[in-house]
């Protein structure tokens, strides 16, 4: 169980139906960790800034986080936590270990960077 | 500026130094902000578990800092994380703090806690494979090098104790070290050299990692004779002591020659009005119980100075 405010992915079918029905997701998979903690203590930091993306997190050993361990991208990944960034559904970027607030804030700005019309 | 954005006292940093200043501060009644660049707890919630805290038999790092926020919280101490202080003006009896996002906070006196990291090595590919086979948390990551062979960089308690830990994991544990001799305490150099899996290459320190997705080797060069030699391994876990967070009070405060806080026995700084406390300062030994100690001493001092400046300036506006 992860002592966390962010939404929390228990099952595949949890993890898949976030990431279809919202257009930008960020998902931390990890524990109740040193490198882990800083990493949610930012998102849920984040959640009122950027309205625009949905924030959830992951137990790393909750057997369902196969979705996450096994993704092809976390290939080499040998720090917890995997962060994921879902763009319609699809991945477009993870990292491994600690992040810093103006790391996750720059993957943010690039891949779910919002445009003004008009 | 509103006088909302002035602060008796405001905290720049947010682990137990920081947050026992703001519970001590809040509860005399001095209006206190802390300003934390990371999640409140600084280094402390590193630590899985917190076994010779005084009056707590045990609890991990995480818990016990929210505990401490709570505390700081209820008596009325506001908490900003997650935030970076861009300038800070120390110099005048105003002092000024600004953060990146332009926010600008003003206050009577100042408590510096920015805490300390962990030491990086600092070479190339460091930054590339961090999470990529390198490591600086054993309990964290140990178990993603199940039946591999690994390194640990460090001479300390730390290093020592975390590549014991780790032998539960790695088929075998390289002990790097600058030195011909380590620091750590008899016990453990002695746990890590009976240890079967341990084996130890001295005077020696890693000059580059290389890989393609995931760490593959590293160079070892051997201080005295200058030659490198490659070493195929699968992880390198990092645990050479911690560096003071003080690059932004360069020119601010006094520093040692180790960029940490020079402080009076009452952890005044060089500067009136500015107080000290926590891994930042000089002195010997960093635990969260010193923090705390630290943290209470500044917290009382800077109440003091607070009070004696609030009665001279109204003396002074009685007196015009």
């Amino acid at each position: 169980m992860l002592y966390t405010n962010l939404h929390h992915l228990m099952t595949a079918a949890d993890h898949q139906k976030l990431i279809n029905e919202n257009e930008n997701v960020m998902i931390c998979c990890g524990r109740m960790g040193p490198m882990c903690i800083p990493v949610y203590g930012i998102m849920e930091d984040l959640e009122s800034e950027y309205t625009h993306v949905k924030f959830a997190d992951m137990e790393f050993d909750n057997p369902e986080a196969y979705v996450i361990r096994d993704a092809p991208e976390t290939r080499g990944f040998m720090g917890i936590p995997f962060t994921m960034y879902y763009k319609n559904g699809k991945l477009v970027k993870a990292t491994s270990s600690i992040q810093s607030m103006s790391q996750v804030k720059s993957i943010l700005d690039k891949e779910f960077a919002q445009v003004t019309v008009g | 500026m509103t006088n909302s954005s002035h602060f008796d006292a405001i905290v720049v940093g947010a682990g137990p130094a920081g947050l026992t200043a703001g519970i001590y501060l809040s509860r005399a009644r001095f209006r206190t902000l802390i300003i934390s660049d990371g999640v409140p707890g600084g280094q402390m919630i590193l630590t899985h578990e917190i076994a010779n805290y005084p009056g707590v038999e045990s609890i991990s790092g995480y818990q016990l800092s929210n505990i401490m926020k709570k505390q700081a919280k209820n008596f009325g101490c506001e908490i900003l994380g997650n935030t970076e202080v861009s300038s800070l003006n120390l110099d005048d009896e105003r002092k000024e703090v600004v953060l990146s996002d332009g926010r600008a906070f003003t206050s009577d006196a100042v408590i510096l806690t920015p805490g300390g990291r962990s030491r990086t090595l600092n070479v190339p590919g460091e930054a590339k494979f961090k999470g990529r086979g390198i490591s600086y948390c054993a309990t964290c990551d140990g178990d993603f090098f199940t039946d591999k062979e690994i390194v640990v960089v460090g001479g300390g308690n730390s290093a020592l104790e975390e590549a014991v830990s780790l032998t539960k994991y790695a088929s075998k544990v390289t002990i790097v070290h600058q030195f011909d001799h380590f620091q750590a305490f008899d016990y453990a150099v002695e746990e890590a050299k009976s240890n079967p899996k341990i084996n130890f290459i001295m005077e020696s320190s890693i000059v580059q990692f290389y890989g393609e997705d995931k760490l593959e080797s590293v160079d070892i060069k051997n201080l005295n004779t200058g030659e490198i030699n490659n070493f195929k391994t699968d992880g390198v876990f990092i645990f050479i002591g911690y560096v003071a967070n003080t690059e932004f009070l360069k020119e601010k405060v006094k520093l040692n020659q180790w960029n940490e806080i020079v402080v009076d026995s009452d952890m005044s700084t060089s500067i009136p009005g500015v107080f000290a406390a926590g891994d930042s300062i000089v002195k010997r030994y960093r635990q969260v119980t010193t923090a705390v100690g630290d943290g209470t001493v500044a917290a009382l001092a800077a109440s003091n100075y607070i009070h004696q400046l609030k009665t001279r300036n109204l003396h002074e506006s009685l007196t015009h």
